[in-house]
């Protein structure tokens, strides 16, 4: 078997008495685009800064290619990282700060000159190569930062938030041009970001983490569908979370009871919980139906509807249930006008009992 | 709006006399260096060189000169590298005892030049290097690496906190990014630092008057002169000393100022 690209074994790292990153395992595979998504705070950022090693593990291991890298220093890695300041150096052109890490790897000065043009071109900021760094706009500094980076021909690149400085139509054409030169370059991207939209749209597995602690790890179709607790399901948004005490439990499956109702749903891979506890499950928003007729189904709730909110063809409906919870409901702005909402005083938000996801108790 | 008008009057007057009250002797100094009359005295006499002839003549003015431009000199590139040494100690590690350290670092000019010259003079004499241009040139380090330091540190706490481990991080070690990114960031403020020290090293006169020996820098020989007799000669070296100073201080703020409009 080959070994991955990179493994964090049982990574903690400490300041002080602040636990920063708390007993991390995760692998990433070559060709991979990770992205580490959480609050600020999580630990992320310095997870980031271990890979690079400008943070030494307190606890446990780092690998690449199964070679254990705690002691090796920053410089000697090939681990650019795409700073959140961007961090160009102001008193060099363009083309002299991609030149930098070549320089570094003692390649010669005609032979910098051309590869760095070569990347400037690529990035599609050639005619700025000797340019200073303030006399550029925010999307061309990135460009150089990413050109910066990936002159030197890594197999891994480190993105620490980015984008987070460019307006959002840049992050936009930003997020295409990365995935692309990802996909292109077939090497391994590992981003940073506390932005749910850049992670979905980009990466090909997302690594939530919450206080330094991994939360969940997945596809961002898993982590948006399948959250696996209530830190990812509250973080990711979107999503209705309903609390209960458990009054039955059967196989594989638990009813819940709570000021909403009672509901049943399937407990997945979560440990069946005791009768007793207190457990949640969501109903993501756009799974979630609207009728003003009460249906048929078992899992129903009648609420009372607050506003709606457009966003281009998609409408959230924010609803409020009888004990003054509120309640989202997402779907398409023309199968809203199926409905007739303005005249129902009552209207009910309903399931399939396969869109009910347990995220157990806690 | 009167009330407004006469303050503002008010006050460009009285920032006219500060400019008046510190430019004026050295305007006076300077005309009375090219007038023939022995006297500073009003009316004035024909316009002459002849005072700065003599001065040119003065082999000891020269030995002087010499003397005062190798003290500043070296004076501003120990105090400079000095100041950057503490400047990037003090932005790069944090330790327990660090507000101490910079307070020993600040304080030599708090106190009194007399004070700090007579003890540079009995400390040096006790060395047995006392005299020397060398005792000169340690004192004046002594005097102008806080100076150095502080204008280094403000420089370096504008930089990106990232920036040099961007430099790590892209393959550079401790010296590189050293030598390829936190000099070339310092360097305005160096250079300014650098103009600065070897202004205050070459108008120093308390220092140098007590450790200097035989060595005498300008304004030590200057002293000399006018305690001796009237002698215009003084305007002369007095023009020289000023356009030097003043020559110095404005590459400084020149370098200083012209980076940060780039910058902005």
């Amino acid at each position: 078997m080959v070994a991955p690209l990179v493994e964090f074994r049982s990574v903690v790292k400490r300041f002080d008495d602040f636990v920063a990153v708390e007993d991390v395992n995760f692998t990433i595979d070559a060709g991979e685009f990770v992205a580490i998504m959480g609050p600020s705070g999580c630990g992320k950022t310095t997870t980031l800064r271990m890979l690079a090693g400008l943070e030494a593990p307190s606890e446990g291991n780092i690998l690449m290619d199964g070679r254990v890298m705690n002691d090796v220093p920053a410089h000697e890695r090939d681990t650019p990282l795409v700073w959140q300041s961007l961090a160009l150096f102001p008193f060099l052109t363009a083309r002299e700060n991609v030149e930098f890490g070549l320089q570094m790897r003692g390649v010669g000065a005609a032979e910098c000159r051309r590869r760095a043009l070569e990347w400037l071109d690529r990035m599609e900021i050639s005619e700025f190569a000797e340019r200073d760094i303030a006399s550029l706009s925010g999307g061309q500094k990135q460009r150089v930062a990413l050109a910066r980076s990936l002159v030197i021909e890594p197999r891994i690149l480190l993105l620490d938030e980015p984008l987070s400085a460019l307006d959002a139509n840049l992050v936009i054409r930003m997020q295409s041009v990365l995935t692309r030169l990802q996909r292109e370059l077939g090497i391994t991207f590992v981003y940073v970001t506390h932005s749910q939209s850049e992670a979905f749209a980009m990466a090909d597995r997302v690594v939530i983490m919450s206080r330094g602690h991994i939360s969940q790890i997945g596809s961002p179709k898993d982590i948006y569908r399948a959250p696996a607790n209530r830190f990812v399901a509250e973080f990711v948004g979107r999503n209705n979370i309903i609390a209960g005490a458990v009054t039955k439990t059967a196989a594989k499956t638990v009813t819940i009871e709570g000021s909403l109702g009672s509901f049943t749903v399937q407990t997945g891979q979560h440990d069946a919980p005791r009768k007793g506890d207190v457990a949640r499950f969501v109903v993501a928003a756009d799974l979630a139906q609207i009728s003003v007729k009460k249906p048929k189904s078992a899992n129903v709730i009648p609420c009372s509807l607050i506003s709606e909110e457009f966003i281009g063809s998609i409408v959230t409906l924010f609803l409020e249930a009888e004990d003054g919870s509120e309640l989202k409901v997402q779907l398409q702005e023309r199968e809203l006008s199926k409905v007739d909402l303005k005249s129902a005083t009552t209207t009910y938000l309903s399931w399939a009992d396969e869109h009910g996801h347990y995220i157990g108790v806690d | 709006m009167t009330d407004n008008r006469t303050l503002r009057w008010f006050l460009f007057a009285y920032l006219a006399l500060v400019f008046v009250f510190i430019f004026a002797p050295i305007f006076f100094s300077v005309v009375f260096s090219f007038n023939s009359d022995r006297f500073p005295t009003i009316p004035l006499g024909n316009f002459t060189l002849k005072w700065y002839q003599t001065v040119w003549n003065d082999p000891d003015v020269w030995e002087a000169a010499r003397t005062s431009l190798t003290v500043s000199l070296s004076t501003a590139t120990i105090a400079t590298a000095l100041g950057f040494a503490t400047a990037y100690t003090d932005y790069r590690y944090s330790f327990r005892l660090k507000p101490i350290y910079l307070g020993l670092v600040l304080l030599p000019p708090t106190i009194p030049l007399i004070i700090m010259a007579l003890a540079m003079l009995a400390w040096f004499a006790k060395l047995g290097i006392s005299g020397q241009v060398m005792s000169i040139i340690i004192a004046h380090s002594v005097l102008t690496a806080p100076f150095a330091m502080a204008i280094i540190r403000l420089r370096l706490s504008q930089m990106d906190p990232s920036l040099e481990a961007a430099a790590w991080n892209l393959g550079a070690n401790e010296w590189s990014a050293m030598r390829r990114v936190i000099v070339p960031f310092c360097r305005p403020a160096i250079i300014s630092s650098f103009c600065l020290t070897a202004a205050v090293s070459f108008d120093e006169f308390a220092i140098s008057w007590f450790v200097s020996g035989l060595n005498k820098t300008i304004p030590v020989i200057i002293l000399e002169i006018v305690t001796g007799n009237i002698d215009p000669q003084v305007n002369a070296i007095g023009s020289f000393v000023f356009l030097v100073s003043m020559t110095l201080v404005i590459i400084a703020q020149v370098v200083l100022m012209t980076r940060r409009k780039k910058e902005n």
